[in-house]
């Protein structure tokens, strides 16, 4: 028995001389004098423990706030905005009385130490965020970057974090529709592992993370609390992982995807039973980050008794109660006359639910433990006012001669062969490769409403039987664009993944962001993300479609090497009726294809300067959001009217790339002619913005020439789907069966 | 008048919904069941659908096959009740012992998922009668532990009695013995496969195609005509 007294507010009070160990908890100097000025004495053990995963940068943003706010100082109008930043996720009126919510985040940090559990409680926890607002999932997307595909860490990390993704989500039976896998050697040894889930609810049934009422109940109900993750939000995704420290691998959790499944029926039906005041989920900084939000969100403060916790193992401290992350844990708030059917609901799905709780009329957070009260704090303080720093940044010495270093002056192919010859290297290359051998892991038939997925431009969901009312997400980011020019960069992936949505036919309404950069500590890095934010925010309330919510993860970053900037960004877009959607895939022969938009000689940072020399340098292809916009209108009209029967957005690889995928998928070769004005080289690789490839059937070229001329966007018509080869005139062909070997065959090569 | 098809929802059930629209598809009428009720509510037949049924953490269908609505469905099988396991569904009519054999992992050790090309070998079962013997048929597959496997005596038996109901065609998925994706009991009403026909039921939807309506289609038009 340990004779130390349990360090009770009184006992803090009584003992002021006590030193705790802040440092190790991952707090600075100033920011535990803070905590002390706050309130008034030293903390107790838990509350210092409590400020230390709130304040944390992975939970309180310290570092990005400043920058995150033009999200909001900038946002556009717009009529589908009905939940915006700040909630557990942003939620877009999608029409007919339906409600979307959706997010991405980032589980970079625990995926790299534990590629499967880190992958699949990313799943977990985006899931619970997206239930929190009373909505059911319908899909989810896995934008993921890895180290070089050859280099012997990544066949460690890369299968893993799949089938955690999968063990996961297909247990959980969320059909996985789109995403991203990008190869690089800047993220060796930091992964970037975000996961995006989308869900639909009525209107009426948004819920917030609030507590209000006083007498109304406190429920934890989910999974046992247990020692696994503790110290997770605080230590591991707030430091830079170093070598010379001890392993981190007890930070992470391990995910239970059937106790997850079980948290998401019996929360909707009690949501649907209206038993439901307000509702918190579980995830980073666990108990210490749900009571806190939902004391300071609501009217009233709380008061918890923590000895009423489920616990797996009876001996954890108090501290680590509250700050396990024990994943498939979510707390309500319920009224005194419903806890009954609450109750019973749980025992249905045999959920595990204990009343630990109630709102009081005060505005304290107290929490009680053996009798005694071991927290009293303010919520606000510790939910909602931890430190902001103004973080100095400065433009890299090494950005000038990064930017000089020209990819359009690199030694281009000189004969037809060399020309052939490096569009099969390109659709080989690991970044160009089928990624079939990674989604053939994740079930995307689930639930029965899934329209398109990967490898379509995005993923689409059908959320009403009735009318054919869809959804659709894309993600997108280039981190060679952003190393570039973290500004454009940032628009470039905006822009991207708003074109992959119109493209499929849907009309892009809303965003959420993953911003993914090294040390923040790093002057240089901050600029990236100052750069980027800045970038993005200003693009967004050009486009017209604002940041509903997102995520920051800092420290991608091992010693001194960062990362390559990289925001990710999803575009959450609507289409009145899925059979109108438009597929990647060439449909039948003899349609004609138009290019839509201006090619340019845009090599920098393109995959063809990363294929065949190996370079990054110069500056990224020119972002026009006005013309992303009218191709975009133009692709939502031709895709309603009939006027297309594919498309494909032109992107990473360029034309050339988009046309072999298209080809591909639908078992029907091309006749590709260069038009005028443009080479031959410039044609195929380019990687100019604001582009697709389109297959307009016969009878509609007339229709569709004079939609684009009368609206202004240059449509070239370069070739006809015809053969089963990819053949430019005069130049080369390359056998649809030659294209799909060097297509499907290098990841599981790599891989397998 | 219709058929009331009952679908089995287990805590980790995942294409419950999916299927009760298929059948709602066919034109029959879904009823839904619960895993701790005994009560089929007089349903005409019954399908176990796909999913994690207790999580199957333990072997895939072990679990389930001791609920209490498995008492009853194990009870009328034999007696007659026509049903249907797909995937996690068929793992439990192994596990119950209504169909012979059982499933182990992938051979390849991770989770598939594609649209799988089948061949009919028999169109004479309560669920297969709407197709015809030997055609060719595209049925999503998603699983973990679909390799079928069973001792020489019981495969033998099956090919000689023409009790393989589905074999896979091009591509062996998971290393199942004999290229087995389904099989029937000797009655022809029990019927398990691997691949999902609720997610092959709407142009458009999953696949695309509609190649799994006939499944729906068959128990419909032999209850309606019974």
């Amino acid at each position: 028995m340990s004779r130390t007294p349990l360090d009770t507010v009184e006992h803090a009070a009584a003992t002021p001389d006590v030193e705790l160990p802040w440092a190790e908890l991952g707090l600075k100097k100033d920011e535990y004098e803070r905590v002390v000025e706050i309130l008034g004495r030293r903390p107790t053990g838990a509350e210092l423990a409590m400020y230390s995963v709130m304040w944390s940068e992975h939970c309180s943003y310290k570092s990005s706030k400043v920058h995150l706010r033009q999200f909001g100082e900038k946002a556009p109008q717009s009529d589908a905005l009905l939940v915006g930043i700040g909630e557990n996720a942003g939620v877009v009126d999608v029409g007919q009385g339906y409600a979307v919510t959706f997010k991405v985040e980032s589980h970079n940090h625990p995926s790299y130490v534990e590629p499967y559990q880190g992958a699949a409680t990313g799943v977990g926890g985006i899931v619970r965020d997206i239930i929190a607002m009373g909505a059911r999932p319908v899909a989810v997307v896995d934008p993921l970057r890895f180290g070089a595909a050859d280099h012997p860490d990544t066949k460690r990390v890369l299968p893993g974090v799949v089938a955690g993704i999968g063990g996961y989500g297909n247990c959980l039976g969320l059909p996985n529709i789109g995403g991203e896998v990008v190869f690089d050697a800047c993220y060796q040894g930091n992964p970037l592992v975000n996961a995006g889930a989308i869900g639909v609810m009525r209107h009426e049934d948004i819920h917030l993370a609030k507590a209000s009422g006083a007498g109304n109940k406190v429920i934890l109900y989910g999974a046992r609390t247990g020692g696994d993750g503790i110290g997770g939000a605080s230590i591991l995704a707030s430091e830079t992982f170093d070598d010379a420290k001890p392993s981190k691998r007890p930070a992470v959790q391990v995910g239970d995807p059937f106790q997850e499944k079980l948290l998401i029926e019996c929360t909707l039906e009690a949501f649907a039973e209206k038993l439901v005041v307000g509702i918190q989920d579980l995830g980073a900084a666990g108990l210490s980050c749900a009571t806190s939000e939902l004391a300071s969100n609501g009217s009233g403060g709380m008061r918890v008794t923590l000895d009423d916790v489920p616990l797996r193992d009876s001996t954890l401290s108090p501290e680590e109660i509250l700050m396990s992350e024990s994943q498939e844990r979510m707390c309500a708030v319920v009224e005194p006359e419903k806890v009954g059917r609450f109750l019973e609901i749980c025992e249905k799905w045999d959920v595990i639910a204990t009343v630990i709780g109630e709102v009081t009329d005060g505005d304290r957070l107290e929490i009680y433990w053996h009798g005694g009260k071991i927290v009293d704090v303010d919520p606000r303080t510790v939910a909602h006012e931890g430190p902001v720093y103004e973080r100095p940044y400065a433009r890299p010495a090494w950005q000038d001669a990064l930017q000089a270093d020209d990819g359009n002056k690199l030694p281009r192919p000189a004969t037809s062969d060399e020309l052939k010859d490096q569009v099969r290297k390109l659709v080989g290359s690991p970044n160009q490769a089928s990624k079939k051998w990674i989604t053939s892991q994740y079930d995307h038939f689930v639930q029965g409403n899934t329209v398109l997925a990967q490898p379509e431009d995005s993923g689409m969901i059908r959320i009403d039987e009735e009318t054919g009312l869809g959804v659709a997400i894309a993600t997108d980011g280039n981190g060679r664009y952003a190393k570039l020019d973290p500004y454009t960069g940032a628009q470039l992936a905006l822009a991207e993944a708003y074109r992959n949505v119109a493209t499929t036919g849907a009309k892009p309404l809303a965003v959420s962001d993953c911003l993914n950069f090294g040390s923040p500590e790093d002057p240089a890095v901050m600029w990236q993300f100052a750069e980027a934010v800045r970038g993005l925010a200003d693009a967004c309330q050009q486009l017209g479609t604002p940041v509903t919510g997102g995520n920051v993860s800092l420290y991608n970053q091992t010693g001194e090497a960062a990362i390559h900037p990289t925001p990710v960004v999803a575009v959450l877009g609507v289409i009145d009726d899925v059979a109108r959607r438009t597929p990647v895939a060439f449909q039948e022969e003899g349609q004609l294809l138009y290019l839509l938009g201006d090619t340019r000689e845009e090599f920098s940072g393109s995959a063809w300067s990363q294929v065949i020399h190996d370079h990054l340098g110069g500056l990224p292809p020119a972002v026009d959001l006005e013309r992303e916009r009218l191709l975009a209108e133009i692709l939502i009209s031709a895709s309603r009217d009939g006027m297309i029967d594919s498309a494909h957005d032109l992107s990473d690889g360029g034309l050339v790339q988009a046309v072999v995928e298209s080809a591909l998928l639908g078992g029907k070769g091309a006749r590709l002619v260069v038009p005028d004005g443009l080479d031959a080289f410039t044609f195929l690789f380019s990687e100019s913005a604001g582009r697709a490839v389109v297959a307009v059937p016969r009878s509609e070229e007339l229709r569709f020439n004079d939609m684009c001329g009368a609206r202004g966007l240059p449509a070239t018509r370069i070739g006809v789907v015809d053969g089963d080869s990819v053949e430019l005139q005069g130049e080369f062909a390359l056998p649809l069966e030659e294209l799909r070997e060097l297509h499907e065959a290098p990841i599981p090569a790599l891989l397998a | 008048m219709t058929a009331r098809i009952g679908v089995v929802t287990f805590p980790g059930s995942l294409d419950d919904r999916d299927t009760q629209r298929a059948i709602r598809l066919a034109g029959a009428e879904p009823v839904a069941l619960w895993h701790k009720d005994k009560d089929l509510k007089q349903v005409d037949a019954v399908v176990l659908p796909g999913g994690f049924s207790y999580g199957d953490y333990l072997r895939a269908g072990a679990i389930s096959r001791f609920s209490p609505v498995m008492e009853t469905v194990i009870e009328q099988a034999k007696a007659g009740l026509p049903v249907l396991g797909i995937c996690n569904g068929f793992q439990v009519l192994t596990e119950a012992h209504l169909l012979p054999g059982g499933m182990l992992g992938n051979d390849h050790l991770h989770f598939i998922c594609r649209d799988q090309k089948l061949r009919v070998e028999n169109a004479d079962t309560a669920w297969t009668a709407d197709y015809t013997a030997g055609q060719e048929i595209h049925i999503p597959l998603k699983n973990m532990d679909g390799r079928y496997v069973a001792d020489q005596y019981t495969l033998d038996k099956l090919e000689g009695e023409g009790r393989v109901a589905f074999r896979y065609l091009d591509f062996n998925p998971n290393g199942s013995l004999n290229d087995i994706a389904g099989i029937t009991n000797e009655a022809g009403n029990v019927v398990g496969l691997m691949p999902h026909p609720e997610h092959a039921v709407e142009p458009l939807i999953g696949s695309g195609r509609t190649d799994g309506l006939p499944f729906f289609t068959s128990i419909l038009k032999k209850l309606v005509n019974a």
